[in-house]
């Protein structure tokens, strides 16, 4: 047997700037063989640039990064021999129809005619777009053309899948086929590191989390010690009528604290609740006559993670979501 | 998962059938089921490149049309407007307006390589070419072997109109592929500069503009559609030394079958020249982006 690199990505100190944007500012990871690793973060969070350090698009300005122990700037073509990326843009190409992009792939990692388009063809049919497969990618559904684009990153199996946001704006159908994939491509043996700017598909996915904000890990660990990190889960209500939202964000800041208001003008959450805790909320809401359409006892938010990490809210949500000053409102 | 039915499939928006969607089994199936071939060699990448550009030509044959639109209404109106004019018959003037036109053309088609890979820039699968094991210059050299094939296309184009409208070459076929075959060693070399402006500006529309700008004035002020002699003097000094002009003269004697072997050198020289200087840049571009 030979001695196989243990860690499947090891990067320290990655910097990447475009202009006075500091992308990436000093990013680790430590991802080992075989699991799937999420990096969560909000938009320009610095995820895709991270990405395209390490699949050896762009070199970084500063620190180090190996891939199955190849230098991702030295070594840059035997990296690209065992990974695969799949783009946060849809990575196939839209002028051609879904058998020709797979047969093209084929084709360029080495396959002969033939094989490419059995390849092809074997692909088409496990990813459910034989149907699909003589039209033109433009016409594909969000969804398809997901699916066509990891078909597309495993013409041959890499060692490691880059996976950019794999179901943002995809329905909850679409997203269950997608996760699906990621779970067979792991059981495979493939290596996974997984994009995504929702805690949910990171939980379901990942086996270790790095969260990244302006460009920083700024926490790592399984989705269970991130999630007690943040406290337990929060209480999501919506009410009839939102001309009451203050009172009731006065009701449970008294109650759980740590109240945001959500884009819906009737909801609003609040943080650090459990099921005891949140159904004394809800009762108490109920006799200050607060009128309420549901409620429901969730994960932390992606944007509830980021305020209990960092005190701040995630950028690109911030207009959304103020936390409120009870006092102020009062 | 397998109960669910649905009525209609438009076109546009395909959806889900019963059998649509991924099967994790076969997935798993799929992605055991392949060994890793070695790498693609510089030439099959190349081709498998090419093959990627006749495709789209193949689906959006249209793309032929924009470009040789104008320059078959030129011939058409140049023809019946000025030849009686200029050359005393309207076939003596297309016999000297259809090479210029020919070359107008294709030329014409060149900026769209510069659009064309600015457009791909946009769009991820870039991204994906370049995380592949594979040739750096492959994706550029294959292109230009799909738009070689299209600007044979627009040239044959122009050809058949001009033999309609009643073009007679001198030289006959041999001439006529001749003298095509030398537009489009001039075109490709003309085709690396826009290559070049389309990794460099911003959006497709930009490298359009860029090109025209620049292929207008070298077009017009040239002998594609009169002799330089009946120009003034400084602008006549500038439409000589044009190699647009030379490359005209050079079509023009290729289909007469009174070409100067003078002409042809500088022509095939300036393509060189085009290729040695603006080839390797558009690579190094490429790899940065
Ligand atoms: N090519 C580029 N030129 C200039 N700025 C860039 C470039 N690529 C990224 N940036 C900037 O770097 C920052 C990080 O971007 P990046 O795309 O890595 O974020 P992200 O986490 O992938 O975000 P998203 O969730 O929106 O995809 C952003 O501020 C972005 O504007
Ligand atoms: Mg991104």
């Amino acid at each position: 047997m030979t001695l196989q690199p243990p860690l499947a990505i090891e990067a320290t100190g990655l910097v990447k700037s475009f202009g006075k944007t500091r992308a990436v500012d000093g990013v680790d990871l430590t991802v080992r063989r075989g699991s799937v690793y999420g990096v969560l973060g909000p938009n320009g969070a610095g995820k895709t640039t991270t990405i395209r350090m390490l699949a050896t698009l762009i070199g970084p300005d500063a620190g180090s990064g190996r891939v199955f122990g190849h230098d991702i700037v030295e070594d840059a073509n035997a990296v690209r021999g065992i990974v695969s990326l799949t783009g946060q843009l849809a990575s196939v190409d839209e002028e051609l129809t879904g058998r020709e992009n797979l047969i093209l792939l084929g084709r360029l990692l080495g396959l002969k005619r033939p094989e490419a388009k059995e390849r092809a063809g074997e692909l088409l049919e496990a990813f459910g777009l034989v149907e699909a497969a003589g039209r033109l990618v433009k016409h594909y559904s969000g969804g398809m053309r997901r699916r066509l684009d990891i078909a597309a990153s495993i013409v041959v199996t890499p060692q490691l899948m880059f996976l950019d946001e794999p179901t943002t704006g995809l329905d909850p159908r679409s997203r269950n086929q997608v996760w699906s994939i990621v779970r067979a491509l792991v059981a495979e043996g493939t290596t996974i590191l997984l994009c995504t700017q929702y805690l949910e598909e990171a939980d379901q996915l990942a086996d270790r989390i790095a969260v990244i904000d302006r460009g920083k890990v700024i926490a790592e660990g399984t989705p269970a010690e991130l999630k007690a990190s943040v406290g337990s889960g929060s209480l999501h209500v919506r009410l009839l009528d939102p001309e009451q939202r203050l009172d009731a964000a006065r009701v449970l800041d008294r109650e759980l604290g740590a109240v945001t208001l959500d884009a819906d003008p009737a909801a609003l959450s609040a943080a650090g609740a459990d099921a005891d805790r949140a159904a004394e909320a809800v009762a108490e809401l109920t006799r200050s006559d607060v009128r309420i359409a549901d409620f429901s006892l969730g994960q932390p938010s992606l944007d509830e993670v980021f305020l209990a990490l960092t005190g701040h809210l995630a950028d690109a949500s911030a207009e959304h979501a103020d936390p409120i000053e009870v006092e102020q409102a009062a | 998962m397998s109960t669910i039915t649905t009525t209609q499939a438009p076109p546009p928006a395909p959806q889900a059938s019963p059998t649509t969607g991924a099967d994790e089994v076969a997935v798993r199936t799929a992605i055991s089921s392949i060994a890793r071939p070695p790498n693609a060699n510089p030439l099959s990448a190349a081709l498998a490149f090419g093959w990627r550009g006749m495709l789209k030509i193949k689906h959006v044959p249209e793309q032929l049309l924009d470009v040789t639109i104008t320059p078959v209404l030129f011939v058409v109106m140049f023809t019946y407007l000025f030849g009686g004019a200029i050359s005393g018959s309207t076939g003596d003037y297309l016999d000297y307006l259809l090479p210029g036109i020919l070359v107008m053309s294709v030329l014409f088609t060149t900026i769209y390589s510069g659009v064309a890979l600015n457009t791909d820039l946009t769009k991820g699968v870039v991204d994906r070419f370049r995380s592949l094991p594979i040739w750096r210059p492959a994706p550029l050299l294959g292109s230009l072997l799909g738009d070689s094939v299209r600007y044979v296309l627009a040239g044959t184009v122009i050809i058949v109109v001009g033999l309609i409208l009643g073009f007679r070459p001198g030289a006959g076929v041999i001439g006529v592929i001749a003298a095509l075959g030398l537009v489009v060693i001039f075109a490709v070399g003309m085709s690396w500069v826009f290559a070049t402006l389309g990794l460099l500006l911003r959006s497709p529309s930009a490298v359009l503009n860029a090109g025209f700008l620049g292929i207008f004035p070298l077009t017009f002020l040239s002998n594609v559609f009169v002799e330089p002699e009946t120009l003034p003097a400084g602008l006549e000094a500038f439409v000589e030394v044009n190699p647009i002009s030379i490359l005209v003269t050079a079509s023009r004697g290729l289909m007469e079958g009174n070409a100067q072997a003078g002409d042809i050198l500088i022509v095939l020289a300036v393509a060189a020249a085009l290729t040695a200087v603006f080839a390797p840049l558009t690579t190094r571009l490429y790899r940065k982006h």
